[in-house]
């Protein structure tokens, strides 16, 4: 019973060590954005790798979603005759779930790994030691633009992702159902103007729909970072960090999108 | 203990005093690491007591000191924890017990961020060499001048070629090539060249022959003998080849069961009596 408790004691704390580890990455790196020296070249390096050549998959996953959320939804909503309806459903959709998902979940996948698997490989081959030794802090040089680049590119990805769904939902719209385009885009406006706007102008939509990119953006990166960095166990390691990067950052994603839109929810005012 | 290059979690406590002295010291010359006289009574890097664990012990009671110019490598079987103590002194890692003093100053209190500057004296060659893979060979070498010192681009050039001639390398050849592009020989030269690029007044390599053949084994140690030389750089190697551990050393320190059990000339090592001295050195 007591080697049981022990073990159950040992495992706890290690949870905690753990969490303590990834709040110091994460805090450390989010001070590091201000302090000097600024590696801006870096910076811009690594928003070409996270913003621009996530584009691809961003663009065709926007558009297959919106096209089948469109594809979905006139089937349900023919039998009440409320066709005309499914540009609120596909930008409403969009915009305030599943554009932020999917992109964070793309890019999690693409650059999450993509991250760990750099960093990882950097660990197991001595350079961040060297990096260490050559009087460099390797948060402030690698991780620190990671995050910087993330938590600017995935709201710019989520915009995009929006946009090219709701041109997909339009496309079916269109060609399928037979609704006229500009009819679909003025119950796309209509939903975006209904929920209601903060700061009198900013529709409630977009903040929702941009916060969580933001929030996204951090998680990917400084997860990708911390499972990068304490690689261990050499080539076999890096494809562990690799794994645990892309499931822990998809499984945070999800249950962080709850509670976001739970507080914005509670928060703006709708209608 | 803590070890600061995981997520750089900064550990020790501060000692205003010791920042001082270090800051003092390395603003001396204007420039990181500029060799200047010393009085051989003050050893470069002193190792006092230190004991290390982390799951089981690693290093208990290990003492030893390196003075100006002098080489000393550390010798001993696998996993004796030959490369942690390179680490010590690097303050990668900080002891449970004991104190590591460069140039005097103990440095085990030191933060995180105050142990960077203190690193900037040093240079460090890795087993693998280390170099970043992301970079050419110019740009690994001109690293450490890029981000500490306000050199213009055609003295960082000028430094980057010295280096890499020293170092034997046709500097016009390699500079533009990756570290994936060159030979094993090769990569441990650019270590060496990116080691000594800021004028370090302490070199440690982490075992700088391995995986090399006879002919490069002996350029490498070659090459760190002319560094002691010419430059008067004061090393430590870790290193498992007795032959070119007896070329270079002016002492050899042997590692077993986590103590040192010999610290002498090679030629108090060959000498000794001692049964385990006799049974590393086997046939040689």
């Amino acid at each position: 019973m007591s080697v049981l408790l022990t073990r159950i004691n040992d495992a706890a704390k290690g949870k905690i060590l753990t969490l303590q580890e990834y709040f110091v990455l994460a805090g450390k790196s989010l001070r590091f954005i201000v302090a000097r020296p600024f590696y801006g070249q870096d910076v811009v390096q690594q928003m070409d790798e996270i913003g621009v050549r996530s584009l691809g998959i961003v663009l065709l996953t926007g558009l297959f979603t919106g096209m089948v959320l469109a594809l979905q939804s006139s089937v349900q909503l023919k039998t009440f005759g409320a066709t005309m309806y499914i540009g609120n459903l596909v930008s409403a959709s969009m915009i305030r779930e599943l554009g932020p998902v999917l992109a964070g979940l793309m890019v999690a996948g693409r650059v999450g790994s993509g991250i760990a698997a750099q960093l990882g490989s950097m660990r197991v081959t001595e350079q961040i030691d060297a990096l260490n030794t050559l009087g460099t802090d390797p948060i402030k040089k690698l991780v620190t633009p990671r995050v910087i680049a993330a938590l600017v590119m995935l709201p710019v990805l989520t915009i995009i992702n929006d946009f090219v769904g709701i041109i997909g939902g339009n496309i079916i719209a269109s060609f399928v159902v037979g609704l006229p385009s500009a009819q679909y885009w003025r119950t796309v406006w209509d939903q975006i103007a209904s929920d209601g706007f903060t700061l009198r102008y900013l529709p409630n939509d977009f903040v929702q729909g941009l916060s969580k990119p933001f929030v996204f953006g951090g998680l990917i990166s400084i997860t990708a970072c911390y499972f990068g960095l304490g690689t261990t166990g050499g080539t076999e390691g890096v494809g562990q960090s690799t794994t645990r990067t892309v499931v822990t950052s998809s499984i945070l994603i999800l249950v962080v999108d709850y509670f976001i839109t739970q507080l914005l929810l509670s928060v703006l005012t709708y209608g | 203990m803590a070890d600061d290059a995981n997520v750089g979690v900064a550990g020790g406590r501060k000692s205003a005093a010791v920042r001082r002295a270090i800051r003092t010291e390395l603003a001396v010359g204007g420039r990181a690491g500029a060799a200047r006289p010393r009085d051989r009574g003050v050893p470069m890097v002193a190792l006092e007591h230190l004991s290390l664990a982390f799951d089981v012990p690693i290093l208990e009671d290990v003492s030893f000191a390196v003075h100006e110019g002098d080489t000393v490598c550390i010798v001993g079987e696998s996993g004796t924890g030959k490369s942690t103590i390179l680490k010590l002194i690097l303050r990668l890692l900080v002891p449970e017990r004991g104190r590591v003093l460069i140039g005097g100053d103990d440095i085990t209190p030191l933060t995180f961020e105050e142990a960077l500057v203190v690193r900037q004296a040093m240079g460090m060659v890795f087993q693998g060499a280390a170099l970043f893979d992301s970079m050419t060979v110019f740009e690994n070498v001109a690293y450490p001048l890029r981000e500490h010192t306000q050199m213009s681009e055609a003295e960082i050039e000028a430094r980057v070629r010295e280096k890499l001639e020293f170092v034997d390398l046709d500097a016009d050849r390699v500079m533009e090539q990756l570290p994936s592009e060159l030979s094993g020989g090769m990569r441990k030269r650019v270590g060496i060249a990116r080691g000594m690029a800021n004028n370090p007044e302490i070199m440690l390599y982490d075992e700088p022959t391995s995986g090399l053949d006879p002919l490069t084994t002996a350029t490498i140690t070659g090459l760190i003998l002319k560094l002691q030389r010419e430059l008067g750089v004061t090393s430590i190697v870790v290193s498992h080849d007795i032959r070119s551990v007896f070329r270079m050393a002016s002492a050899v320190a042997l590692l077993h069961e986590r103590r040192i059990v010999f610290f002498g000339t090679p030629e108090e090592m060959t000498a000794s009596e001692d049964p385990y001295v006799r049974d590393f050195l086997g046939g040689f």
